[in-house]
């Protein structure tokens, strides 16, 4: 993480978010729009219903090649990437060697590459820990010199679809190049919203004249980062940071479907002893879905305990209000006995008790295109 | 109508008939966003000066409501509990948190008036 005196970096379309009233807060070591005008609730649930325009180009974007760059980067993750397909994408965890989680990626097959995702707050680790991991002829390249936008809703294909057809071809996960407003782009039908949609890797001298031909399509709006935020917790999805960091296990977060079965059986990843052995005997605690009942948020930290009980038996990471859900939402980590759906809790929000339940994720079901 | 008072922590405080309403700014509204829960004090409590007594939460965060003057609560305003969103749309008239009985009617004419307000808010930008 960049140090709080640090200036901050701004991303390619910094000056854009300005023009559109972007309000600008640090995020990661980067000035990003948390909102526009519209606001967070107006821009959350303009996602759910048509298209908005988000820009993470605070991510870390990297190309991995070489021969053997699939078995190479299995080094640095539990995830099946030897069997990925080309044209297919995936999510996955880095792990360290302790078995804790180190980032959350998205790894992409382009045939004759491999094309990542990190986290912005993690890329100053996760890059330096795969280079550490690889093999003579394998090589990371760092891609600083690109955007990455995201148009997301159920209008988004649709909308993006009319300036390069072929996206629509494409279905959830699935990835492509193709030729946008002059710039030759990179689009995953991905995203973290819960919604359908794609991811767009443009170059960062194209992007804003990019991001204004999106914005130009009817129903596109921008969104900022607090409806990210809003929507990507109502899909039941993890903030690196919050939900999973060095000491949170795969198993813990209840994303052990990250790990590829053949790496089930040969365990040979970073941290495979712990995941191996809480596979086996359970883990001691584990992410959940947490409702709250009535109409008050349990934010982040809130400490959690079994419904009547004195001590905490764990704690909110990520909460608030789901304006789609139109309720509060929560999710955090329960001692591994009081995991089951609709078990009964307490959070502890300014001393008093909130009754809660566990809950089913996601609060808000998925709409990707299978 | 009597003036209306401000404070650094961005909340508005009218007094009439002897009884303070106390509310937040059209700055603080647009500041937290969308306000979807208040957790008011209840009525009969006595309050220092600069007490956190209620809490507004928006979608992003939660934010303390401070008691802009001693004096005991009287009433609260229990219509935000089904329409929060006032807060948002008439931060200065519907969508008041509480009244106050003021332990020093003196305390309000002290605070700052609307254009003291209005700079302190500039320095702020």
């Amino acid at each position: 993480m960049a140090d709080s005196n640090e200036p901050l970096l701004e991303t390619p379309l910094a000056a854009l978010h300005r023009d559109l009233g972007g309000r600008m807060v640090p995020f990661a070591g980067y000035a990003m729009p948390v909102q526009y005008p519209a606001g967070i609730m107006a821009e959350h649930l303009h996602c759910r219903a048509a298209a908005a325009l988000f820009d993470v180009s605070h991510m870390g974007q990297a190309e991995l090649v070489g021969e053997g760059a699939a078995a190479a980067l299995e080094r640095a993750t539990p995830a099946d990437v030897q069997g990925l397909k080309p044209g297919r994408q995936r999510y996955g965890l880095l792990t360290t060697d302790d078995g804790g989680i180190l980032d959350d990626f998205m790894v992409a097959n382009l045939g004759d590459r491999l094309f990542l995702v990190v986290n912005a707050s993690r890329k100053h680790l996760d890059l330096p820990r795969i280079e550490s991991l690889l093999p003579a002829g394998v090589t990371l390249r760092p891609l600083p010199d690109r955007a990455l936008i995201a148009l997301q809703g159920p209008g988004a294909v649709a909308a993006i679809a009319t300036l390069a057809p072929g996206i629509a071809d494409l279905s959830f996960m699935g990835v492509g190049s193709f030729e946008i407003a002059g710039a030759k782009v990179l689009v995953s039908r991905s995203g973290y919203t819960g919604e359908d949609g794609v991811e767009v890797s443009v170059p960062a001298e194209r992007a804003v004249a990019f991001a204004k031909a999106l914005l130009a399509l009817p129903g596109v709006r921008p969104a900022g980062l607090g409806a990210r935020d809003s929507l990507r917790l109502e899909a039941g999805l993890c903030l690196y940071g919050n939900d999973i960091d060095e000491t949170t296990s795969a198993v813990e977060a209840a994303l052990t479907w990250t790990i590829g079965k053949r790496r089930r059986t040969e365990w040979n990843f970073p941290g495979a002893e712990r995941v191996r052995e809480e596979l086996a005997n359970g883990a001691k605690r584990l992410r959940v879905g947490i409702r709250p009942e009535g109409r008050q948020p349990a934010r982040g930290h809130t400490p959690i305990h079994e419904a009547g009980g004195a001590a905490p038996i764990g704690e909110i990471t990520s909460g608030g209000f789901g304006p789609s859900l139109n309720g509060p939402m929560a999710m955090g980590y329960v001692a591994g006995g009081l995991a089951a759906d609709g078990t009964a809790l307490d959070l502890m929000v300014r001393g008093k008790a909130i009754p809660a339940r566990v809950a089913p994720m996601p609060f808000v079901p998925h709409r990707y295109a299978r | 109508m009597s003036e209306t008072k401000f404070t650094k922590d961005h909340e508005w405080v009218r007094l009439e008939g002897g009884i303070a309403t106390v509310g937040i700014t059209d700055h603080a509204q647009n500041a937290l966003g969308d306000v979807v829960f208040v957790d008011l004090p209840e009525p009969g409590r006595v309050v220092a000066a600069g007490e956190a007594c209620a809490v507004v939460e928006s979608v992003k965060a939660a934010s303390d409501v401070y008691a802009p003057i001693a004096g005991k609560i009287v009433e609260v305003n229990g219509a935000l509990a089904d329409n929060p969103g006032a807060i948002n749309a008439a931060p200065t008239t519907d969508g008041w948190f509480f009244r106050i009985e003021p332990a020093d009617a003196a305390e309000v004419a002290a605070l700052m008036d609307e254009a003291a307000y209005a700079a302190f808010v500039d320095t702020l930008a």
